[in-house]
């Protein structure tokens, strides 16, 4: 494990972006958000970042490819541009694990090369949290907010950050920063995981279990007649897709400029009056239906498409900014498992 | 003014519900934190016994629901309106967006609505919430018990409250209040002095936050097109991200165009916007420049009212004297 005394953080970033683009979030007046680092930036010791880390590897829109038409051809411009090394600093616990559940849609087989070239060229530094709040429920999805994953973990004390390298990518970053860090046990963690376990423990929602969901539960609780009280004053906004670091859905458009069409992709949201409209119309024609959607993928489709494992990482984005404060952990709670008849 | 306690609510409504003058009733319910509330239908006075919240939360305006709701069922539905939430029900109403038949509103006085947001300033986590007099008590996980003045945790709309006085309702609880005399121009009249260019890059750097989740549209009580130019496939702007960075200025552009006289301030696109867009200074804007070229005019203020911009009379003023406005402001 290597070590560097927090008033040196600046070497150690100064260091890294000397090589690569690094980026991590910053506080701003409208809350912490993932900016690229230049000097005179600091770390924000915030939770969440408004935005999540998605965006890194799954951008909220991107261009495909532009067309341009000239007489009766029509010439096919590439666009691409997802060959940068970078380095997401200071990703937490629920955001990492939200990269494994976007790689079991964007890299199966066929993997989709946009989201594959942008995850090969990124290293991610995770951050241990230290005071999780109230909306925090990681644990529920068995995720240690204390000892994240990633490719290289960092921990935070109050005078010093330790970072361990997880694979060869973070081992390869760890020992280009050897001139800045130095050597040390892993003792001061230790202790530090100690006390954040016990406030993990202590948090609000610590108690919440996702045992009642998950893989080939659909049939109890498709029909479930909650559904219509839980949506009934959603506004079908998306925010809560938006926001969310495992929402995976996107539309591809094109977008006419005048001279030529950009293929574009941008994400979409089930809550969405036209999402995955077909000529034959909209599957689901009510709010009810499409806010069933977007928390049985979360708790009970995608867990039966990928051997247990439940699309939410607990991050509270969800809880705290949707405007009528509706949310997976408030479904959770109602359905809880309760049978039908 | 006097507090209005959350048991005269419940009593008012489930003493509606027993006389039968309304089946169910619009309300805000218990989350999980104290500021999470809901808005939600109550259908019997056991669910409003056990969830019903009257609190510094109940921000959520209800009028807009007022549109779906007043479509199910016979009866009528109870509906408690803050006094600016009775603004947008005058002006869904003068706009036919709803039956009036079908709805019982009783007003409730308000002493403003605290923005969650400002106490999460001052502290990372909040458990629970307590009023006491006229102190915000936050309970906390790491930060002890913090007593913080209410005043000070107000939302934007609420400091800049327009008025204490209900414009409609069926019956009031308490006294009625006042209109205000707001400072809510005061922002704007800031953004007239600018410069065109730091005025641009004000709204450049406001608007490029957008994640277009839309929910600002969604909440807006003026925004009530079955089928929003936005969504639809038929229309060229339809997208559900913009395409670039004068895409995402445009909606909000053409949003505020279509609300230019409609809008009554109250505020609800700021306080749920996700990335904190102050997008109530663009309609009040609009609204100040209404004031200014017609004559003042608050949307809802009187049922049936027509917007100066859908009215005309002989000594309107001419598109030249906007244009002479904009120049002297470049
Ligand atoms: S559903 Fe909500 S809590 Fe879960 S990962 Fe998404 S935003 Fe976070
Ligand atoms: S279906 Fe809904 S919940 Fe699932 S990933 Fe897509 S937008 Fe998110
Ligand atoms: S659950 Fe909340 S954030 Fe999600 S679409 Fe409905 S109102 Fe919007
Ligand atoms: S609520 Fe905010 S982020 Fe969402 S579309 Fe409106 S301005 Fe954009």
């Amino acid at each position: 494990m290597r070590k560097i005394s927090l008033d040196k953080l600046n070497q150690l970033f100064s260091k890294i972006a000397e090589t690569q683009t690094l980026y991590m979030p910053v506080d701003t007046k409208t809350g912490a958000r993932y900016e690229k680092w230049e000097e005179g930036k600091e770390l924000s010791d915030a939770l969440n970042t408004v935005r999540s880390a998605k965006d890194f590897f799954f951008p909220q829109t991107e261009n495909l490819m532009d067309f341009k038409m000239e007489g009766k051809n029509i010439e096919i411009i590439d666009t691409r541009n997802e060959a940068e090394d970078f380095v997401i600093f200071g990703v937490r616990a629920c955001d990492v694990k939200s990269f494994e559940i976007l790689d079991r849609v964007f890299l199966a087989d066929p993997a989709d090369s946009y989201y594959e070239n942008r995850r090969n060229h990124g290293t991610i530094v995770s951050m241990a949290c230290t005071r999780p709040v109230e909306t925090c429920f990681c644990q529920t999805f068995d995720i240690d907010a204390a000892s994240p994953e990633g490719d290289v973990v960092c921990h935070k004390t109050d005078d010093a950050l330790y970072l361990e390298a997880k694979s060869d990518k973070g081992e390869a970053l760890l020992n280009s920063l050897n001139d800045v860090t130095e050597d040390t046990d892993g003792s001061a963690v230790d202790e530090q995981v100690k006390t954040v376990h016990e406030r993990m423990s202590r948090l609000p929602l610590a108690s919440l279990s996702a045992d009642a969901f998950g893989a080939d539960k659909t049939k109890e609780f498709f029909d479930r007649p909650e559904w219509a009280e839980l949506s009934q004053s959603c506004l079908g906004c998306g925010t809560c897709t938006f926001v969310c670091p495992t929402c995976q859905c996107y539309d591809i458009k094109d977008f006419n400029t005048g001279h030529g069409v950009k293929r574009f992709r941008c994400w979409d949201s089930c809550m969405y009056s036209n999402f995955t409209k077909m000529s034959a119309g909209q599957p689901r024609l009510t709010q009810v239906e499409r806010f069933r959607q977007r928390f049985m993928h979360k708790l009970v489709y995608y867990p039966t498409n990928n051997d247990g494992l439940f699309s939410c990482v607990g991050c509270g984005r969800c809880l705290s900014k949707c405007p009528i404060q509706m949310n997976i952990v408030k479904v959770m709670k109602k359905l809880g498992g309760k049978s039908n008849d | 003014m006097q507090e209005i306690k959350r048991e005269i609510l419940i009593n008012k409504a489930k003493d509606l519900l027993a006389d039968g003058t309304v089946d169910r009733v619009l309300g805000w319910k218990a989350g999980e934190f104290d500021y999470d509330v809901t808005p939600a239908v109550f259908n019997s006075a056991d669910e409003i016994e056990g969830d019903f919240v009257w609190n510094g939360f109940c921000g959520a305006n209800f009028s807009k629901y007022l549109v779906k709701e007043t479509l199910k069922g016979d009866g009528k539905v109870l509906v408690f309106l803050k006094p600016c939430d009775t603004y947008s029900f005058n002006q869904l109403l003068t706009e036919h967006r709803f039956d009036r038949e079908k709805v019982y509103a009783v007003g409730v006085p308000c002493n403003g609505m605290v923005d969650v947001n400002k106490i999460k300033e001052e502290t990372d986590s909040v458990v629970s919430i307590d009023f006491d007099g006229g102190n915000t008590v936050v309970h906390t996980l790491y930060d002890g018990d913090l007593s913080l003045p209410t005043e000070k945790l107000l939302s934007e709309r609420c400091v800049n409250c327009k008025s204490k006085k209900h414009v409609a309702y069926d019956e009031l609880l308490g006294e009625d209040g006042e209109v205000c005399d707001s400072g809510r121009f005061d922002e704007v009249a800031r953004l007239e002095k600018m410069t065109p260019d730091e005025r641009f890059e004000f709204w450049q750097n406001e608007l490029s936050r957008c994640i277009r989740c839309n929910a600002c549209r969604d909440v807006c009580p003026a925004c009530t097109c079955e089928k929003c130019v936005f969504d639809n496939p038929e229309s060229p702007v339809e997208n559900k991200a913009p395409a670039n960075s004068f895409e995402e200025k445009m909606f909000h552009i053409i949003r505020a165009f279509h609300v230019v006289g409609r809008c009554t301030d109250c505020g609800e696109c700021s306080r749920v916007c996700p990335q904190h867009i102050p997008l109530h200074l663009l309609n009040r804007k609009f609204i100040k420049d209404i004031d200014e070229l017609y004559g003042e005019y608050q949307a809802g203020s009187v049922l049936g009212n027509r917007a100066p911009i859908v009215d005309y009379k002989l000594d309107d003023a001419e598109p030249s004297e906007a244009v002479e406005r904009g120049d002297e402001n470049a």
